[in-house]
């Protein structure tokens, strides 16, 4: 778990300096945690299955196959959009295709930096699909992420790490799920003896 | 007008109740959530669906509430012993949309509507009839049933909410 950790920071240490370039503007990080959760209380990290969040998802290909999910409140992805693009501030709950288009860029380019420095770390392949975009209920979408683990049991493991955008409070999640199978590949490439 | 009880019920879980208590669970997206109600007794059942089939489980101990195939016969056993009649009950069910497009997806991209298949074969196979359904597209759902009366209601964020 520790080593999953490690893998997750550096993962995210990458990702939040990608963004805090994009952003121009210091963006911290909290350290990731690594937990087997039960399904249900992986939405509770955003704030419930019910939230209303703005996430952009990625499959990850190659080696260590998985799903990514960037995930952000309206109120960030707000700030994002008017901060780095200088969007003017459009209705409460409406997106125009542009600003959908910028946000999911923009998760496109933090996870691809996620995962070229987790390829870089474990020496393994790691591709991400093109990304997608989709606002609604944090269950709804988290779910989809959860499939794989879905025929192996009710828990998945989760890196999870929170971006917090200077004083602003804009708080961003990174949620890495390693297929099931990826664990295993995802250890021996960190030289850590699997059972 | 009281407040009723609600029963939540999780993913990949089901429950029933009597007795105008209200079955609810909350954020459906490729999952669908499937309810039977006997309007004689006023029972309802309610199952959060995960899966399609439970051919595809590798789990050492099966949830059987998770799949299609396993979560219907479960749900009729439960509903029988809150004296539902088996004969009597109806069926509606929403959810099981594809919360994100892709180009030449996989096939678990199509999980959604494999879920909405399955669950209309599993009643099939127990002959109960199907009234209504909201289900597909690429939304999230929240739904509830009230076990007095039957209603299905349905929450989204695009489209508020409707009853079926």
């Amino acid at each position: 778990m520790d080593v999953l950790r490690e893998v997750g920071n550096i993962g995210a240490g990458n990702a939040a300096t990608a963004m805090s370039r994009l952003l121009n503007k210091p963006v911290d990080m909290a350290v990731p945690t690594v937990s087997l959760l039960p399904f249900e209380e992986i939405s509770e990290r955003v704030g419930g299955s019910e939230a209303i969040v703005v996430a952009i998802f990625l499959r990850v290909d190659g080696d260590a196959p998985g799903n990514m999910f960037f995930i952000i409140s309206k109120d960030s992805a707000r700030r994002i959009l008017q901060g780095l693009l200088s969007f003017e501030a459009g209705e409460e709950d409406e997106y125009t295709e542009m600003e959908l288009s910028a946000l999911c860029e923009i998760g496109n380019i933090l996870a691809g930096s996620y995962l070229s420095s987790l390829g870089d770390l474990t020496g393994l392949y790691m591709s991400p699909s093109v990304p997608s975009i989709a606002v609604d209920m944090a269950g709804a979408i988290l779910s989809y992420g959860l499939l794989q683990f879905g025929t192996m049991g009710d828990d998945a493991l989760l890196i999870d790490t929170t971006f917090l955008e200077g004083n602003q409070e804009a708080e961003g999640h990174f949620f890495l799920i390693p297929d099931p199978e990826s664990f295993e590949k995802l250890f021996r490439s960190l030289g850590v003896p699997v059972e | 007008m009281t407040e009723s009880t609600i029963v939540k019920v999780g993913m990949a879980d089901l429950n029933v109740a009597s007795g105008g208590a209200v079955l609810k669970t909350t954020g459906l997206g490729s999952c669908v959530g499937v309810t039977l109600f006997d309007p004689a007794v006023k029972a309802a059942g309610m199952a959060h669906i995960m899966l399609p089939s439970s051919e595809i489980a590798r789990e050492g101990q099966l949830n059987i509430a998770k799949y299609a195939d396993t979560a219907l016969p479960e749900l009729i056993r439960r509903m029988k012993s809150i004296g539902a009649d088996p004969k009597r009950l109806v069926a509606k069910m929403a959810g099981g949309a594809q919360m994100f497009a892709f180009a030449g997806g996989s096939d678990s991209m199509r999980i959604g509507p494999r879920n909405v298949e399955s669950t209309k074969l599993a009643l099939e196979s127990f002959g109960i009839p199907l009234l209504a359904e909201d289900t597909g597209a690429n939304y999230g759902r929240t739904v509830e049933i009230d076990s007095g009366t039957g209603i299905f209601t349905i929450r989204s964020v695009q489209f508020g909410v409707k009853e079926i």
